[in-house]
């Protein structure tokens, strides 16, 4: 239980709940939840490169969701293939070549495979910390300063250029700052995972806030809690990580739309 | 608007006449552009749209001067809201020339406002949205100003047309603007619910000396309050105080012999509206005087 490495995970684990959480709120209300899967499928890609180049795994990973990002951002101002279809067709192909070139990087693929696919969390090194907490420190901020007019654009795009808020540039930073989030809890939730992480918490939260800030401070707290309890379950019943986190949040979203079902039938 | 002064430059002229063989209207793309009006708050000259070959906006020249409710009126598609959209800022013109109050501060009511169901956001919340205002009493106070003084807690998504708008509206005085701009307000309220909206702003209008913008598909009711009428249609067909649109043969093209009674209807019901004197009006309210459609 005190083993160096439960405790290295249990602090990535939390660490990315205190960003993930709040970030995921804004995917819920900007209906963006297959836009993140894309972009994090796209993330193996990164992984397979940064192997392949021997370099850091994170840099590299976010080099490719930041530029999947940037091009669906593009992709997006056309307006005669509708945007899901294109995220289809990019989350799929990102998804096919990250399996070939994962593959010809490692001899041991399918271990790796299911590694970068559901994520190791009991690998969490120094290094990897340092990603969540100085990086999720820098997004946690970057969020902060950046709540109100991303609030006033995701209500009304219009309302909020009217009043001076420039639409393009909040859309822009904060699609980078799903990129980067995503980046750097790839290696630690898995490419498949990374995206329930970020919108279970949010859409449990959903039903018991009355503002957007509770319903951010909801979505941490359930984050926390999954997290740690995942981790728990994982480590003594010898289950792999992230699935088992996934698993407690989705037990408690399951449990908050019961509550709603009841309280509210129809 | 004011009379076009037409100072003779042969050259933009025949330059013009070159180019432009298509254009029906040959007089008024050969004469140089108004000025922009030195007191108004916000001033538009020769703004034009175009998306893709499609032409949204045509040369149109519009100002709204402080204290004064311009209305713009138009068939659907004639785009009022393009227009809207233009003037604010939201979107560039593809040419012409708009000139702002410097600072001027602007409240905006969108048509078809619609918050998402997945974002929880309580109307005081609402309130605070892109406003530094923190006071708690100053969102009260826009919230009775409106007439909806009991809606601080309610969810946004759980509001009726009616509140919904004088919530935007309060929302929008927060800010304390010295241009309000409305696009079809009266979107989703009764007839009665209608009729107090215009009163609202007819009455903010010259309590705070603040100009209007407001934009309507609705021919008469609307006319009761507005200072100027705008009718456009791509282009401006025609703008005045109300009484002259209604004579314009422009304006009856565009909404039919009936319109030009519609606004007959609204000049007889206005000569009224001092000996009635509100009291008139009281029977059509729900309740006291309660804001409340359905």
């Amino acid at each position: 239980m005190n083993e160096p490495f439960m405790l290295r995970a249990l602090a990535a684990g939390l660490g990315l709940a205190l960003i993930a959480a709040p970030l995921g709120c804004f995917v819920v209300w900007r209906r963006m939840a297959y836009f993140g899967e894309t972009v994090s499928q796209a993330g193996l890609i990164g992984v397979a490169l940064g192997l392949g180049l021997a370099i850091d795994p994170t840099l590299s990973v976010l080099a490719v969701t930041v530029r999947v990002s940037l091009l669906l951002l593009v992709l997006g101002r056309q307006t005669k293939v509708p945007l899901d279809s294109i995220l289809g067709v990019l989350a799929h192909t990102a998804l096919a070549v990250g399996v070939i070139a994962t593959a010809q990087v490692s001899t041991t693929r399918n271990d790796l495979l299911m590694s970068i696919l559901f994520g190791d969390v009991f690998s969490v090194t120094a290094g990897d910390l340092r990603w969540i907490y100085i990086g999720g420190a820098g997004a946690f901020a970057v969020l902060v300063w950046l709540w109100r007019p991303l609030l006033a654009v995701t209500v009304h795009e219009d309302m909020a250029a009217a009043e001076g808020i420039s639409v393009a540039r909040t859309t822009a930073i904060f699609i980078l700052l799903l990129a980067f989030v995503v980046a750097i809890s790839l290696k630690i939730v898995g490419a498949l995972v990374t995206i329930a992480f970020l919108i279970i918490p949010a859409a449990s939260a959903r039903p018991f806030s009355e503002t957007p800030e509770q319903m951010a401070f909801f979505a941490t707290i359930f984050a926390l809690l999954s997290a740690a309890l995942g981790l728990l379950v994982s480590y003594s019943a010898d289950i792999p990580g992230g699935p088992a986190i996934v698993v407690v949040l989705a037990a408690i979203f399951a449990i908050s739309m019961a509550a709603t079902l009841w309280r509210a039938p129809g | 608007m004011t009379d076009t002064p037409k100072p003779n430059r042969d050259h933009r002229h025949d330059h013009s006449d070159d180019h432009d063989h298509h254009d029906d209207d040959h007089d008024h793309a050969a004469t140089p552009p108004l000025p922009h009006a030195p007191l108004a708050l916000l001033s538009a000259r020769r703004l034009s749209l175009r998306k893709g070959r499609r032409t949204i906006l045509d040369r149109i020249d519009i100002d709204i001067v402080p204290g004064e409710i311009v209305t713009l009126i138009g068939p659907n598609g004639a785009g009022k809201t393009s227009l809207v959209r233009v003037l604010l800022g939201i979107e560039p013109p593809t040419s012409g020339s708009i000139q702002r109050q410097p600072e001027l501060v602007i409240g905006y009511v969108p048509q078809k406002f619609d918050i998402d169901r997945a974002i929880p956001m309580t109307v005081e919340r609402f309130l605070m949205l892109s406003s530094e205002i923190r006071d708690a009493d100053a969102r009260t106070a826009a919230l009775a100003d409106v007439g909806a003084p009991q809606l601080g807690d309610r969810q946004f998504a759980d509001l009726s047309g009616g509140e919904l708008q004088r919530v935007l509206i309060a929302r929008a005085l927060l800010r304390t603007p010295r241009l309000l701009v409305l696009d079809e307000p009266v979107r989703g309220v009764d007839y009665a619910g209608e009729a107090e909206l215009y009163e609202l702003i007819s009455r903010l209008r010259t309590e705070r000396g603040i100009g209007v913008l407001l934009v309507s598909h609705d021919l008469h009711v609307v006319m009761a309050q507005s200072d100027k009428v705008v009718c456009i249609n791509r282009h401006v067909c025609c703008s005045g105080v109300p009484s002259t649109v209604a004579q314009h043969s422009e304006y009856a093209r565009l909404f039919g012999p009936l319109a030009a009674h519609a606004l007959g209807l609204y000049k007889h019901v206005h000569d009224h509206t001092h000996d009635l004197s509100g009291e008139a009006e009281r029977p059509r309210m729900d309740g006291a005087g309660s804001l409340r459609d359905e």
